[in-house]
């Protein structure tokens, strides 16, 4: 059977980079997926209130959709939407009196009980792939690379649908260290880059950005990889305005791991858009020769 | 910075619907800190999350509404997820914001962003962050 993919907004505009060198690797996997229909946003954020379950319509409707086709997981890319869709699923399945209110109230659709697998690309690789299976696919290992993994928050927190241990995880770890990279532990991997607080208190998020980075740079860090677009708009695209802004700043190459993934796999550069990412990253990887100059 | 207490500024309808929002239960709070020393916007917050949670408790209503916490409070879920007390400080958050959104006081502004930024941030940047600062 294959399985759901729900790619969600960002990864078909602004993280192209994150979705084509995803797909490009699962192709090569043999992995068989196939691109939800008629998938709607998520909503990016899990709604926290207590009274508020329309907000819960949007993610409950694709796992509706994925139920429909008869599949039984769903795979993400992005952490923001594989934490929306995970919680709601979770809401779905354990909370049997807002079940039933939204299955009323979504009365147009069948009923859903949570029995979708929601899963992120690191989880996937891990529990359903393996990654031993995964080890015999790299064929150009990352020659001992310095790459810190930045969890974030979406991936740990809370308990209930964190991939990992949320103080202590190692998944990211794992999977880098599988890749040939060598992997850079810091203090900072599962600290908040500040999220959305880019637009209600942009200062704050760069400087906790800043932080991050630099945390990861003094640990020995060559480069950071990432899961998250949102992430990779306030640590790498916004990596500009850290450097203008605060004296101390290093340069940092941010990836997003998918596309470290299909280069250690041997996969035409190209499948990576390397482009979309800062100038910086294609120079470290020129200099480490992982990719042609 | 002291805190004043006074049963007369008790406010105990604003008590009363952060808990019916957030479905937590800030009476069990110690006091411990836990939040505040993971919190990793502790520079940009003017009341650490510990004495949001201590002035939830006394009802202090002005206090909590001069506050720029929950509006700095990236919903991170690092408070919550190591809070001893078992409470969800990121739903506390999220009702203290969600009073003044039902009233229709939006915090950001669609209209102050600089059209380059719109243009180069990410989709779930908008989304979330208008899903969490605007009615």
């Amino acid at each position: 059977m294959k399985i759901a993919y729900y790619p969600g907004c960002t990864l078909k505009t602004k993280a192209k980079n994150l979705e084509l060198a995803a797909l490009a690797c699962l192709d090569k996997l043999r992995v068989e997926y196939e691109e939800l229909p008629r998938w709607n946003c998520c909503g990016a954020v899990f709604s926290l209130a207590d009274d508020d379950l329309i907000h819960m319509v949007a993610p409950v409707r694709d796992l509706i959709r994925v139920q429909e086709r008869g599949q039984d997981t769903v795979l993400t890319l992005c952490s923001m939407c594989y934490n929306t869709l995970a919680r709601a699923n979770d809401l779905m399945k354990n909370d049997e009196e807002k079940r039933k209110t939204i299955n009323d109230f979504m009365d147009e659709e069948p009923d859903y009980e949570g029995n979708v697998r929601v899963v992120h690309l690191l989880d996937f690789i891990r529990d359903d792939y393996g990654f031993d299976k995964l080890k015999e696919h790299i064929t150009a290992p990352l020659n001992g690379m310095k790459v810190a993994p930045y969890y974030g928050c979406t991936l740990l927190r809370p308990k209930e649908v964190a991939l990992d241990r949320p103080d202590n995880p190692i998944v990211f770890h794992k999977f880098l260290e599988v890749i040939g990279a060598e992997v850079i532990d810091f203090g900072s991997a599962t600290k908040c880059c500040g999220a959305y607080q880019v637009l209600g208190a942009p200062e704050a998020t760069l400087q906790v950005s800043h932080e991050i980075i630099s945390d990861a740079v003094n640990n020995g860090a060559e480069a950071l990889a990432l899961t998250c677009p949102l992430c990779d708009y306030n640590m790498g695209k916004r990596q500009d305005q850290i450097l203008e802004k605060f004296d101390d700043a290093k340069e940092l190459p941010v990836y997003y791991f998918t596309q470290l993934l299909a280069l250690a796999m041997g996969l035409e550069s190209g499948v990576a858009h390397f482009e979309l990412n800062r100038e910086i990253a294609q120079k470290l990887l020129k200099k480490k020769n992982l990719i042609k100059t | 910075m002291p805190i004043f207490i006074s049963t007369r500024e008790s406010d105990d309808q604003l008590r009363k619907k952060v808990r019916e929002i957030s479905g937590q239960n800030f009476q069990q709070c110690y006091q411990c800190g836990t939040c505040s020393g993971s919190c990793p916007m502790i520079e940009h917050i003017n009341v650490f999350p510990r004495r949001i949670m201590a002035l939830l408790q006394l009802g202090n209503r002005k206090a909590l509404e001069e506050s720029n916490t929950p509006w700095v409070c990236a919903s991170c879920h690092t408070c919550m997820v190591r809070c001893p007390r078992g409470i969800d400080i990121t739903k506390v958050m999220e009702a203290l914001r969600l009073i003044k959104l039902r009233q229709n006081i939006d915090r950001i502004e669609l209209k102050k962003l600089e059209p380059e930024q719109i243009a180069d941030m990410p989709q779930i940047a908008m989304v979330s962050g208008f899903r969490k600062m605007t009615s």
